[in-house]
């Protein structure tokens, strides 16, 4: 069998496919969703996590750390349980804090990371003390009313 | 005349049913007898320029024009909420998770599903599948294997180079012509369209629509009446069931795929 | 065991559906002999050819070929079988997306692992045996129905069969080309000790070449005998068939109503 002119257009075509794949993966799409080889498990349990949702990032100072893994409701405190994957690049101390915000007023929400001063790193399967549930504009607004009543009846 | 038309529904069910059970069962043969579009791999890269090269100049430049008009029309719509620079967003996935897999899947139907069974059509009025029975050669898998082979192959890249060239027509259109700011055009792209979730969902799609498209053409090439009438209505045929499939298959994918991401 | 008979078929009936087509034939191919089978169209010569081949079964009776039953043989066996036999399908067959040459190595390629040098002769040579060698690089839709029509027979012949089988090779030629293949098919046989099973309705052209021939009509065999023997039949439907006349024991019209009931002529009710 010999190689023929057809050949080298079907090799075109497969090699301009997988091309088009890899702009897909690379350029349209992000390939670094976070491997479980080259990250560690963290765990965060908040009362409210507001719009959270799997996959959202994970940013400290603003800048993607990691990914949320899972978010499963916890039976025994009632609470929410939050797993994130975090990159191995970036170690924090035992004493981090977590706090779901949102980018800009109505944007997605992610959890922020703050470093605490501790020596001790996490390591994986750790579980974050100090959380902060995501704000709850309904909340907001019905603390912001209570307070202008009680302003009022104390005058 | 209400007994005609119910004995008329009746023969037509059982009719539907047994051609039904003869194509799954020509599905499988072809599986079967797949060894051979594997061992000489020439006769189905021979097949693939047939199916894959020759759709390209339809699939390249219909991509382009889709992500062109995506780019003008998403730019009106979220223009209104002030939010431009999501433009990215709207085109890309738009075209990987939906328009990509599904509008190539259909020109893959009307270009080469409709050629495979004008082909197999003509091959076994012309009797020369049977020819190729006497020469004691199986026709499945010599003749129709490859070629299923070829189309489960191609339409997965051509899918791929569809969506590709539909988000440069995007980018041409919202960030050359209109001015949409570049850096955010890419970033948030690249920040909502995730490489599990929606670029390969989308390529399970095409190969899904494939594997469809294929197996309805070929079944209705070998099935169709040896006649010149008998072949153009299979043709027809084709690109009508083999649509209608790829949009069913469509919503029951998309169901399965993203209705689970919360 | 080597059999005197190469094809032996054997009360053997065959019906599409509830429509019968044969009912009870007896026939013998002896070796090296060209024997035809004749008929008015639709008698069901076709299905006898198929029958041989295995491609259906038959209701009842054996088709037997080189002493194997052809019915009783799985589908590893019938394709073993199948490589002794050529067939000469009715327009040619040939496959239209590949060349004359493509066409006639098609079996050396599929069943051999011949280097492609070789394969060149051997196809140069069949295509020779054809008188088109000339021919070998041009597609089928080039050539004329006769040309075409050797070119199917340069295919059968490829694999040296025993048994080389002609559904209509005389149909739709001009009379130049039907000489040619006549003289063909004779020669073939005579140098290649095949042995040819012919289906026709050409008698003149047929009874030229032929060693024996059977007459098909209804599903039964109603003469058979040598040419000679067949051109002096004194049998109705055989004379009718040899000299070509419009009517006789296989009638002009298909059966019908009386005529001037269908005109409206005959004594009616109202």
């Amino acid at each position: 069998m010999n190689r023929t002119v057809l050949d080298l257009w079907v090799g075109l075509f497969v090699v301009a496919g997988i091309a088009a794949l890899l702009f897909l993966a690379l350029k349209v799409g992000s390939m670094n969703t976070v491997n479980a080889s080259d990250s560690y498990e963290v765990v965060a349990r908040f009362e409210n996590i507001g719009g959270l949702k799997a996959r959202a990032p994970v940013k400290s100072a603003g800048v993607v750390v990691g990914r949320v893994d899972s978010i499963q409701f916890d039976t025994q405190f009632y609470e929410a349980k939050v797993t994130m994957r975090i990159d191995k690049r970036y170690p924090f101390p035992k004493d981090t804090s977590a706090a779901i915000l949102t980018s800009g007023l109505l944007g997605e929400q992610y959890i922020g990371l703050a470093a605490g001063g501790d020596s001790v790193m996490l390591k994986s399967g750790d579980t974050l003390k100090i959380t902060q549930d995501a704000v709850v504009l309904e909340n907001l607004i019905g603390q912001f009313l209570y307070g202008k009543a009680q302003e009022g009846s104390t005058q | 005349m209400l007994k005609r038309a119910l004995e008329n529904l009746g023969n037509r069910t059982i009719q539907g049913v047994w051609r039904m059970g003869f194509a799954t069962r020509f599905l499988l043969a072809v599986l079967m007898h797949s060894g051979t579009a594997f061992r000489r791999f020439g006769l189905t890269i021979r097949e693939m320029y047939f199916t894959g090269v020759l759709s390209l100049i339809i699939i390249l430049v219909s991509g382009l024009f889709v992500g062109m008009v995506l780019g003008l029309q998403g730019y009106e719509t979220l223009q209104t909420y002030g939010s431009e620079e999501a433009l990215g967003i709207l085109v890309a996935l738009s075209l990987v998770r939906e328009l990509g897999p599904v509008v190539a899947a259909l020109l893959f139907a009307s270009r080469a599903g409709s050629a495979i069974t004008a082909e197999i059509g003509l091959m076994k009025a012309t009797e020369q599948l049977s020819a190729m029975e006497m020469m004691a050669v199986d026709p499945i898998a010599r003749v129709v294997a490859p070629r299923f082979w070829a189309g489960v192959i191609s339409m997965p890249l051509l899918a791929a180079l569809f969506s590709a060239m539909g988000v440069l027509g995007g980018y041409l259109v919202g960030v050359q012509l209109i001015g949409v700011d570049e850096g955010s055009f890419w970033a948030q792209m690249q920040s909502a369209v995730d490489f599990e979730q929606d670029v390969l969902n989308g390529v399970i799609k095409s190969v899904v629509f494939g594997v469809a498209i294929t197996a309805i053409a070929l079944f209705e090439g070998y099935d169709a009446p040896p006649t010149a009438e008998g072949v153009s209505g299979a043709t027809t045929r084709t690109v009508v069931t083999s649509s209608l499939a790829v949009l069913a298959l469509d919503f029951v994918l998309t169901a399965f795929m993203f209705r689970g991401l919360n | 065991m080597q059999s005197d008979n190469l094809v032996e078929i054997a009360g053997v009936a065959f019906g599409y559906g509830a429509r019968p087509v044969l009912k009870g034939i007896n026939l013998t191919a002896r070796r090296g002999q060209v024997v035809a089978i004749m008929g008015s169209s639709g008698c069901g010569k076709t299905t006898l050819l198929r029958l041989i081949g295995g491609q259906i079964k038959p209701g009842q009776g054996t088709v037997r070929v080189a002493g194997e039953s052809v019915a009783d043989l799985d589908q590893d066996g019938l394709y073993r079988l199948r490589r002794k036999m050529g067939m000469l399908f009715q327009f040619g067959a040939l496959f239209t997306d590949m060349s004359v040459f493509d066409n006639v190595a098609f079996q050396l390629r599929e069943h051999t692992d011949l280097p492609e040098d070789a394969i060149r002769d051997l196809v140069l040579m069949k295509l020779n045996a054809v008188g088109l060698r000339g021919a070998a690089h041009l597609m089928p839709a080039e050539l004329s129905g006769g040309m075409a029509r050797r070119v199917a027979l340069a295919r059968a012949i490829a694999l040296d069969p025993m048994l080389v089988m002609y559904d209509e090779p005389f149909a739709g030629l001009d009379p130049i080309s039907l000489g040619v293949t006549g003289n063909l098919i004779r020669r073939l046989t005579d140098t290649l000790g095949l042995t040819s099973l012919l289906v026709t309705h050409d008698v003149q052209e047929s009874l030229k070449i032929v060693d024996y021939v059977y007459f098909v009509s209804e599903g039964v065999i109603v003469a058979e005998g040598t040419a000679d023997a067949i051109r002096a039949s004194e049998l109705p439907y055989v004379h009718q068939f040899v000299h070509g006349e419009a009517d006789g024991p296989v009638p002009f019209h298909y059966p019908a109503r009386a005529y001037a009931d269908d005109l409206g002529l005959g004594g009616r009710d109202a």
